[in-house]
């Protein structure tokens, strides 16, 4: 069924007795040509756009849980392009120019909204930085606008601009950069996959991975044993699991990373404000309520909840940069599990097993990249060659040395 | 969640710094190759359950400890000092 206004009109005047399932619940078949393990945003634009781009359709998608029951689900829906290095900003760039074009593409509202970003800067130096990075990102075809202290001002007037300790000297405004509705961008991929024959297949946990001479033949699953040539993991948060399946040890730690959101208010903030000096980064969803959230929880963690510190850490950071919000009420905070790499970059690579694909490593950096990290896994699991923008994100560059470090912070997974 | 420090008693977890994965005491000789050290900076078990990792007492005795705890429940079984390990000639 295609969406339409027409047609949410005409179904509201018939009582909507009409609608249909967006999606089939197929049986698990015996043999794919290829399978998707993780039925989150990146496995199900992976396998829209090995349907889509590639002309397969014996694919399916494996998923112990529901669709979109992971990260997709659990994080603060900020879509920019924004990175500085080689190798990130290609990569991003494509990305927001899919997310640009994804509602006519997929035929599903996903709520993309260009509110505009703005990371704050408190000093002469960071000034520098700021500049120097968006100067990059204009060579890089995206947009930025350096703004001074007035600037931020006329965007952003209800900020504290003379705290003592990070006194707002600027931003930098990413007009491009805002939010989408992070449910929906699962969604939309899965039925567009569905229309194109993928079967997506729930409740069907991945319990080992086949592999015979080097090669993969399928995989063991909690709904039995599925044959395919190729396999592509795509579990970001549970990567080191599924992969240790195919006797592969990752570099990476898992780490909580906590959201929150409060009840419902008024319009008030109409970007995405992020405050790196303080650790943290605020927007507010179309319903109103204020979703902001923090820095990692630093230890490593499988517990999709944080602790208290962290919490309180948030808090007093979004009181001192915005000290209205001191009486609007936290309506709940959860916590997501993060594949942190040693470099704070992504792995979208083959493996040393034939057959056998990976796409992990996600940071918190995850939801925005859907797009363009489904277009590049699929195109590697299509060609067996990496994209021309996902090149760099090799799973062996750790020991090479060609590390894409955006941050500096040296090769503690934590730190990025 | 508090850490129980072997030389201060049970003690907030903001007085903590997490470093890593116990592996970080096993650092490899100099001459020991790109692999062995990938594998010591990089690679990791990533367990969902129990492990042992390192957390230095920041702001109390500044001992680094040695914590065996759960990532999925959070829970913490049992510190010991680091120097304590190497006294018994334990290697991690």
């Amino acid at each position: 069924m295609r969406y339409s206004g027409w047609k949410v009109i005409t179904q509201g005047l018939l009582g909507n007795k009409g609608w249909t399932p967006a999606w089939r619940e197929p049986a698990p078949k015996a043999e794919y040509d290829a399978i998707i393990i993780g039925g989150g945003g990146h496995g199900l634009s992976t396998a829209y756009y090995l349907a889509k781009n590639h002309g397969l359709r014996n694919i399916a998608v494996l998923e112990k849980g529901y669709l979109g029951g992971g990260n997709v689900g659990r994080n603060t829906t900020i879509v920019r392009a924004n990175y500085f290095l080689k190798g990130n900003q290609e990569f991003y760039s494509h990305s927001l120019k899919l997310w640009e074009g994804l509602e006519a593409e997929l035929n599903y509202n996903v709520m993309h909204s260009q509110r505009g970003l703005i990371n704050l800067f408190h000093s002469d130096g960071q000034r520098d930085a700021f500049a120097r990075r968006g100067n990059s990102m204009i060579n890089q075809g995206d947009d930025a606008i350096l703004l001074d202290r007035e600037g931020v001002r006329e965007h952003l007037p209800y900020l504290d601009f003379e705290q003592t300790r990070f006194p707002i000297y600027g931003g930098l405004l990413h007009p491009r950069g805002g939010t989408a509705r992070h449910d929906a961008v699962a969604w939309g991929y899965a039925r567009g996959a569905d229309r194109l024959g993928v079967d997506l297949i729930q409740n069907c946990e991945v319990t080992g991975i086949d592999i015979e001479n080097g090669k993969v033949v399928g995989v063991q699953t909690s709904r039995g044993a599925i044959k395919a040539k190729k396999v592509g993991i795509v579990v970001a948060g549970r990567s080191s699991q599924v992969a240790a399946m195919a006797g592969m040890r990752l570099p990476i730690e898992s780490h909580i990373l906590q959201a929150f959101v409060t009840e419902g208010l008024k319009p008030v903030i109409h970007h995405v404000i992020s405050f790196g000096m303080g650790h943290f980064y605020m927007s507010q969803s179309d319903k109103g309520g204020l979703v902001f959230g923090g820095d990692l929880d630093f230890y490593a963690s499988y517990a999709a909840r944080g602790n208290l510190p962290m919490v309180e850490h948030v808090m007093e950071a979004g009181m001192t940069l915005m000290p209205m919000i001191g009486r609007a009420k936290v309506l709940r905070s959860w916590g997501g599990i993060m594949d942190m790499s040693p470099d704070g970059s992504p792995i979208i690579d083959k493996t040393h097993i034939d057959g056998l694909y990976l796409d992990c490593g996600w940071n918190y950096g995850g939801f925005k990249a859907v797009p363009a990290s489904g277009w590049c896994m699929a195109h590697l699991m299509a060609t067996d060659q990496s994209h021309e923008v996902a090149r760099r994100f090799r799973l062996d560059r750790f020991r090479t040395g060609h590390l894409l470090d955006e941050e500096g912070t040296g090769s503690q997974h934590n730190l990025h | 969640m508090r850490l129980t420090c072997p030389l201060c008693g049970p003690r907030d977890r903001r007085e903590f710094y997490y470093y890593g994965h116990e592996d970080y005491l096993q650092r490899p000789g100099p001459d020991a190759g790109p692999e062995a050290w990938d594998d010591h900076l990089h690679l990791r078990d990533n367990i969902a359950g129990e492990v042992r990792d390192l957390w230095y007492h920041e702001t109390g005795c500044a001992q680094w400890l040695v914590v065996t705890r759960n990532t999925v429940t959070h829970e913490i079984l049992s510190t010991e000092l680091v120097a304590d390990r190497k006294k018994k000639g334990v290697r991690a």
